[in-house]
């Protein structure tokens, strides 16, 4: 019991399929937290300080932990075997499908993107927030209080490099999500000819509002620093 | 029509290969793109070189025999059919084809354009059959069976066998290919007496032969010649899973 | 020396079989994992017999020629399956079956083989079933059923225009759970070339393994020849491309007798010849003849105006169309058995009504029939059909009606067997095509897939263990003997031989003249002129083939033109011995046509009188004339009548 979850091709894409809807349900959370520190800063701040390094945020951050690692330890272990099932020799035409999307086809590059992405964000706020807190310091290395999110935001994201970073990254975590969301249902047997098309739409629609929303707070920082204080959106 | 053809040419399963091209004239697009690699070959009997070895059989899409990977796909750029099926009308005057074995490293190259599937044999083998003995079984129909399932069912079994799905797969899985029979013996009630052994077998065995695992990109329907759903790779998915948790 | 036994039970004809049956021995269980059977060809006869012997416990290996058994020909049967079920309370009845088989042959089958087959055929469809073949059902989820020719019952079962893979792939699983257990070892990729007969009694078969070369020896208790038909004497049939003759004339060649080797089906709903580099030949299912019409113009200037293309067949209006099958055969109508429908097919188009540029061909039309159904239900009974004809023809048969003509399907002639299978040769078994016995001169639909699966679940795991139970003493078969090595050695010097030419003909070239020379001479319509030329064009091919014929490669790879080269040799010499066959039966039966035997309105006309018999053919040595026997056909059951499809 539960050996196949390693040893058998199904078991690893359950795997993945279970750690992948738990990802998206964390995005989801993610996001609509950031979307406060767009109507009020102080209200994103209070949910940050929430959050802090109390044990239920450290307990959720470890699961969550554990679920990237292990998304991705699958997703390199069934990209190996996949390639080798291919073979040495590879075709030297190849032609699109009918039908089948470049993001399916693609997913362990999008997903390494994702992952770079995420290091650079856990570098940007993780170590500059929760981590600051675990290690018991009052400031980070920018001087702000460790819940203050909204200052950190504001900081990061007056600098257009960061924008322009965090949109490609938007961008390839968009294209993931509308391959992983609807292929996660059909890994756990929940697809057929009727519900494939209501599936594909549902996975495009939580991948398009994933990046605008996220982008939104991207953009809305950026476009007031700009402005500096003079225009108050 | 006349027509630039690059072929795999390769001795045999051992030997390095490589592309060879030639040239056919006047063909008739209402040839079939077989019988274009019979002049082809007829022609290079004259000339005194080898024929190109490839497989093909019944000549009319159904026995699973014919296979080659046709400008970049599996039976060619017609849908629905196999490539004994497809024509030369669906090419241009002046094309170059370009024609390849299956790649899969279950499918080694035999010789030329011809592989060795026999690992869809064993996957069979392990499993994709109702345990009943010759004589012995109840009237055909003291089972009912609703129309719509023994539609179903018939619709995965129209599998041939001819190995595209693994072919076309990125991942080199046989999915499709196994969900097919899984998916059509598990839509009747004979079938399901096994069901969960059948798919615990079957699928452990494509995994021990070296196919990938699949990705639901859904390139294996596009390029089956039968057209057969992936929704059966989520029956399977459903049956494999469900017979595991039960474990 | 071998003589022709039949070996039929005594007593009343519906109690023969299960007369037989207990009078014939058994072998015990314990004794049955000693014994070894080799089986040749994996289509619906051999996988069944393979797979049913191995669940009895005898050691079986199965060769077949293909990378895997499901590629088998068998597969490509498109219609149905035939079994006296009266699931339709259509007054269906195992008499009725074995009476329209008997009928539709042409008086030219055994009565006792014919209604066994008719017996066992509802066990057929309750294996199938059980095995989980997914055939066609009615809402209320019970079997659904088709008419086919020859036929005035429902009784043809179908799973949509596959129900050949769909058996094939049933027996293919019993098959494949067998090779699992280990009862059986299956051999792919392997190609019988000869028998070897030791004290009388086959002992072993040689192989030559098609990916190496390497010729290989394999003996056991009893070999059984399940390796279809010979139809690709013709070169272009709907037969498979690899389909062919060489096991059985291996058989042939080493002592089993030859039976009617000119009954030869030529099927009526074939998509017409394109040109000359066509390879073969595309059948459209018989089924199609439900609620298809097959017509030509009544006018001549609109068969020219079709020609030309400056009509289409749906200008041409209902009162000039000529229903020619409907308006000969009323009670029939387009439902005639297969040899009739053909025929009237070649009387229309040699009186020049022919409905393409060649001449050759004639209309299948749907209209009728779309119009009263609607296009959804015909979509759904021979969808995968239309789908067919388009992308073979470019043309959308839902709007134009198909175009077709007759081309060679079967052949009903075979290695002769005895009522319990068993050849002349003892040890020695042929089923499915490959033998001779049920179907007469002209085989009725979905009766071949019937037949096959009767002798392989049914027939054959009886009738076997009658000549097993003397071979329990008997221990594995040694295969360094001086049977064996002459074998090899006979197939290793004809290989040797085919390379030592190295002239200009490919194996192709030859092939299609042969098929060429078969069609004129010995197709549709034979006579003794054509069929005496016949034998005088195939010798000289012959001769040309084995001067001229050019194989490139060596023995030792994976060579499909040595393949194809061993298997003409073979049927170069099959078609001479169907011309003598089709020149010695001076009558018209079924199939066999010969034009100077028919009556005023051109149907066969037997002579029972002189040939109610088998022809049965012995192999008297290289260049020799066969000598032939006769099969005397007794009939008890039926009474020998004109056959009459018009009311």
């Amino acid at each position: 019991m539960g050996t196949f979850l390693y040893n058998s091709s199904i078991g690893k894409k359950l795997v993945m399929s279970v750690t992948g809807i738990f990802l998206v349900l964390f995005i989801l959370f993610h996001m609509s937290m950031n979307l406060v520190a767009v109507i009020s800063p102080e209200g994103y701040n209070m949910i940050c300080e929430l959050l802090g390094a109390n044990w239920y945020a450290l307990v959720g951050t470890l699961v969550l932990a554990a679920g990237v690692v292990i998304h991705f330890l699958y997703a390199i272990m069934l990209t190996l075997q996949n390639l080798a099932a291919r073979g040495k020799e590879r075709y030297a035409v190849t032609a699109k499908e009918q039908g089948v999307s470049w993001a399916s086809k693609n997913m362990f590059v999008l997903g390494t993107i994702v992952l770079l992405g995420l290091c650079l964000h856990l570098l940007n706020f993780w170590s500059k927030m929760q981590l600051v807190e675990i290690m018991g310091q009052e400031t980070n290395s920018l001087g702000f209080g460790p819940a203050d999110g909204a200052a950190l935001i504001r900081y990061t994201f007056s600098q257009w490099y960061y924008v322009v970073v965090y949109l490609i990254w938007f961008a390839a975590l968009w294209f993931h999500l509308t391959h992983g969301v609807w292929s996660m249902f059909q890994s756990l047997g929940w697809g057929n000819k009727t519900w494939y098309p209501r599936l594909k739409s549902i996975a495009c629609i939580v991948a398009t509002i994933v990046f605008l929303c996220f982008a939104l707070v991207v953009v809305f920082y950026f476009i007031q620093s700009l402005c500096g204080g003079a225009c108050n959106l | 029509m006349n027509l630039t053809l690059k072929i795999w040419r390769q001795k045999n399963a051992k030997a390095k290969g490589a592309f060879e091209t030639y040239h056919v004239e006047n063909i008739s697009p209402d040839t079939s793109f077989l019988e274009m690699l019979d002049i082809l070959n007829n022609n290079l009997i004259h000339e005194g070189k080898e024929p190109v070895v490839f497989d093909h059989d019944c000549r009319e899409g159904i026995c699973g025999m014919c296979s080659l990977h046709i400008n970049g796909h599996a039976h060619g750029p017609d849908s629905e059919i196999t490539t004994c099926q497809l024509h030369m009308r669906k090419f241009n005057d002046g094309d170059t084809i370009v024609i390849e074995p299956w790649r899969s490293a279950a499918f080694p190259v035999i010789k030329d354009l011809a592989v060795d599937r026999s690992a869809y044999d064993k996957i069979l083998q392990a499993g994709g059959f109702i345990s009943v003995n010759t004589g012995g079984v109840p009237d055909a129909n003291a089972i009912p069976i609703p129309k719509a399932d023994a539609d179903e069912s018939m619709d995965a079994a129209a599998c041939i066998g001819c190995g595209a799905c693994a072919a076309t797969c990125k991942n080199g899985s046989a999915m499709l290919f196994v969900a097919a029979r899984v998916s059509s013996l598990a839509k009747l009630p004979q079938g399901r007496v096994e069901g969960a052994r059948r798919a615990k077998a079957m699928v452990a065995k494509m995994d021990e032969l070296g196919f990938g695992n699949c990705t639901n990109t859904g390139a294996c329907e596009a390029e089956c010649p039968k057209a057969i759903s992936i929704a059966h790779i989520a029956r399977l998915n459903r049956e494999f899973l469900s017979a595991k948790f039960k474990d | 020396m071998a003589t022709l036994d039949s070996k039929i039970p005594q007593g009343e004809l519906s109690k023969k079989w299960s007369n037989h049956k207990a009078a014939i021995k058994v072998v015990s269980p314990a004794n049955k994992r000693k014994l070894e059977i080799i089986v040749v060809g994996t289509g619906l006869g051999g996988a069944s017999a393979a797979a049913s012997l191995a669940e009895l416990g005898y050691n079986v290996k199965v060769f077949c020629i293909s990378d895997s058994p499901r590629r088998a020909h068998s597969i490509a049967a498109q219609g149905g399956i035939n079994a006296a079920k009266n699931y339709q309370n259509d007054n269906d009845s195992v008499f009725r079956l074995f009476y329209d088989t008997i009928k539709g042959g042409d008086y030219r089958a055994r009565e006792a083989n014919v209604y066994r087959l008719a017996e066992v055929s509802n066990l057929i469809i309750d294996q199938c079933v059980a095995q989980g073949v997914p055939f066609a059902r009615e809402y209320g989820g019970l079997l659904d059923n088709r008419s086919f020719g020859g036929a005035q019952v429902s009784r043809t079962f179908y799973a949509r225009g596959q129900t050949g893979q769909q058996l094939l792939l049933g027996a293919y699983a019993a098959l494949n759970r067998q090779i699992a257990k280990g009862n059986v070892k299956s051999y792919p990729r392997h190609e019988m070339l000869n028998l070897v007969v030791e004290d009388g009694e086959a002992k072993g078969i040689i192989t030559r393994n098609l990916v190496t070369g390497e010729i290989e020896r394999f003996g056991a208790h009893a070999v059984v020849i399940a390796s279809g038909g010979y139809g690709n004497v013709f070169f272009l049939s709907t037969n498979a491309m690899n389909s062919n003759g060489s096991a059985a004339f291996q058989c042939y060649r080493k002592g089993a007798w030859f039976a009617n080797p000119c009954f030869t089906q030529i099927h009526p709903t074939c998509i017409p010849v394109h040109g000359d580099q066509q390879s073969k030949l595309t059948l459209m299912s018989e089924s199609l003849r439900n609620d298809g019409r097959i017509w030509v113009p009544k006018k001549m200037e609109d068969v020219k105006a079709i020609r030309s293309g400056a009509k289409k067949p749906t200008d041409i209006p209902e009162e000039d169309r000529d229903y020619y099958l409907e308006r000969r055969y009323p009670a029939f109508g387009n439902l005639v058995p297969r040899d009739v429908a053909s025929r009237a097919a070649k009387e229309r188009c040699d009186a020049g009504y022919g409905v393409n540029e060649t001449g050759l061909a004639v209309f299948l039309d749907f209209k009728t029939a779309i119009e009263r159904l609607g296009k959804e239900v015909i979509r759904q009974r021979y969808g995968n059909l239309f789908q067919m004809y388009e992308k073979i023809t470019d043309v959308n048969p839902y709007e134009q009606p198909m175009q077709i003509f007759p081309a060679v399907h079967y052949t009903m002639g075979g290695i002769w067997v005895d009522y319990n299978l068993m050849t002349t040769i003892p040890g020695l078994y042929a089923i499915g095509e490959a033998n001779f016995s049920d179907h007469g001169a002209n085989r009725l639909g979905a009766s071949a897939l019937m037949q096959g699966l009767a002798d392989g679940y049914f027939v054959l795991p009886y009738t076997i263990g009658d000549y097993l139970s003397h071979k329990i003493q008997t221990p594995k078969t040694d295969v360094n003997t001086p049977a064996f090595d002459e074998a090899e050695k006979a197939v290793k010097e004809k290989i040797a031989r085919i390379f030592s030419i190295q002239g200009k003909r490919s194996v192709d070239d030859i092939h299609k003249e042969l098929g060429h020379i078969m069609w004129e001479n010995v197709g549709m319509a034979r006579t003794k002129e054509s069929l005496e030329k016949a034998i005088k064009e195939v010798q000289r091919l012959r001769a040309e083939f084995w001067k001229d014929v050019k194989v490139p490669g060596t023995n030792e790879e994976f060579n499909q033109e040595l393949e194809k080269a061993l298997r003409l040799s073979d049927f170069l010499e099959l078609g001479e011995l169907m011309a003598r066959d089709a020149l010695n039966r001076n009558e018209s039966c079924g199939g066999h046509f010969r034009s100077e035997y028919q009556t005023a309105e051109g149907e066969a006309l037997r002579d029972d009188e002189h040939y109610a018999y088998v022809a049965v053919w012995e192999y008297t040595g290289e260049n020799k004339e066969p000598v032939m026997h006769k099969e005397e056909l007794r009939f008890e059951a039926v009474h020998l009548a004109q056959r009459n499809y018009k009311d």
